[in-house]
């Protein structure tokens, strides 16, 4: 399958890549590593007539840690950020990018890209959002921070303008007694998550000060509940309050039914995910290091 | 009015040899590999990067060659099947392939050795899970997967050997 014709542009630096978003403002799309993009664009689904592929910004690929946040340049791959030391110093990080689809896609797909492309059901958004990351977001008027919950509006829609760039995602690194996991069911390693959850829990005292969660899969854009976390507050976040948190959260999404899978199915699948997220999450808060795999169903 | 899409000049080093081609900008990896330079041995299985047949190593890295574009693999250098034997000689991972039925239709083989060779040269010593979730982005439908394994271990504790 041969992509429909297009204009190709391949800038050199950030000036001149936003140059180009600006000069055909609304026109042109963005090629990062292009594991989402290339599909859709073999499938022709949507029209893309012009691509600026920021692929040789060499400058936008870098980790780097400064107090307690990470900043991940938007150009950085799934597999240097699973490879990175971060996955480990905090487990959700690794949950995601070691776990996007494939070895092969996790070398070409991108953070940025990632968070750009907006598919509720991908590993980014859920992930991002759970740690309470932030996009840096650069144009020709210049930069400012986004939190990760207001820059996806919609399904695949940001409130990126056509001539804005997500140069940078910065993630605050859980302290002492904060533990988070990220959890997707998948059919299979390649495919998107069919729904997936992310959970935050900061203890202190064995009691829970903050809770996050976050689900994917289970509308047009990530879901959260205030009601599920308040569920969690206060508690010491036993079995029984992360059955109700779950519940709660489901309650307030909307999985559609599509070929993955049945909305009472995806419902189900979701509520024991926020479960097993949650249980992990928890140990992590303790200082274990546990890791785990997603779930194939 | 539509305007005339420019083709982009195009470099690559391919199993040690440098080709240059003007390519359209939407030629994917993998028709700039068969159709342009001949090298038929990576097989395009799905093409929508789920099954991995078309896997090649850009710059030593896995990737799905139908789903990079032939402009993105500019001026890297590409691994393909055609460049695992040396002077005759099997890699180690064909061999092992073969002695082990490690395949039967064998369409997928060329992807699955490119994605089991990128796993040996980070981990030279997988245990069974780490060569499962290896090629996790491989589909093989006729072999069930347990000879493929047997194989990359042989392999791998040959080479480990050499």
């Amino acid at each position: 399958m041969y992509p429909a014709p297009f204009a190709y542009h391949r800038p050199a630096s950030l000036d001149e890549a936003l140059s180009l978003l600006a000069a055909h403002a609304g026109a042109a799309t963005v090629l990062a590593g292009g594991q989402s993009l290339i599909p859709m664009m073999k499938l022709r689904v949507g029209e893309f007539h012009r691509i600026v592929d920021i692929g040789r910004l060499h400058g936008l690929s870098y980790i780097e840690r400064r107090g307690d946040t990470v900043h991940i340049g938007a150009l950085t791959r799934h597999a240097q950020i699973a490879a990175s030391p971060l996955a480990r110093e905090f487990a959700l990080l690794g949950d995601v990018a070691g776990g996007i689809a494939d070895r092969q896609v996790r070398t070409m797909g991108t953070i940025g890209g990632g968070l750009a492309m907006a598919d509720a059901n991908a590993c980014w958004p859920c992930g991002l959002r759970t740690a309470g990351a932030r996009a840096v977001c650069t144009s020709p008027r210049g930069v400012r921070t986004i939190g990760v919950d207001e820059l996806i509006v919609d399904s695949y829609t940001t409130c990126l303008a056509s001539d804005e760039l997500i140069t940078e995602v910065q993630v605050p690194l859980p302290g002492a007694g904060t533990g988070a996991a990220y959890i997707a069911c998948k059919r299979s390693a390649p495919a998107y998550p069919t729904v997936a959850a992310g959970v935050l829990i900061a203890l202190e005292g064995g009691v829970c000060l903050r809770a996050r969660i976050v689900l994917g899969g289970a509308g047009s854009t990530t879901v959260v509940s205030a009601e599920a976390e308040a569920a969690l507050r206060g508690s010491a976040v036993g079995p029984e309050q992360l059955a109700k948190a779950a519940e709660l959260v489901v309650g307030a999404a909307s999985p559609p039914a599509d070929a993955r899978g049945s909305e009472s199915f995806k419902r189900a699948m979701l509520r024991s995910l926020v479960v097993e997220a949650g249980q992990r999450a928890l140990a992590r808060a303790r200082g274990e290091q546990t890791t785990g795999g997603h779930r194939y169903a | 009015m539509p305007e005339t899409i420019q083709p982009v000049f195009v470099e690559v080093v391919v199993n040690g040899y440098t080709y240059q081609r003007e390519v359209e900008p939407r030629l994917l990896l993998v028709e700039l590999l068969r159709e342009e330079l001949g090298l038929t041995g990576t097989h395009v299985g799905c093409d929508t990067s789920y099954c991995g047949a078309c896997t090649v190593l850009l710059d030593g890295r896995p990737v799905k060659s139908c789903t990079v574009l032939a402009v993105q693999a500019d001026g890297s250098a590409i691994e393909t099947v055609e460049g695992l034997e040396r002077d005759g000689e099997l890699h180690p991972l064909q061999a092992a392939f073969s002695e082990h039925h490690a395949l039967q239709c064998g369409y997928c083989t060329p992807g699955m050795l490119m994605a089991c060779k990128s796993l040996l040269d980070e981990n030279p010593a997988p245990g069974r899970e780490a060569i499962r979730k290896g090629i996790a982005g491989n589909v093989c439908r006729c072999t069930g997967y347990q000879n493929i394994l047997a194989a990359v271990e042989d392999a791998a504790t040959k080479l480990r050997g050499a």
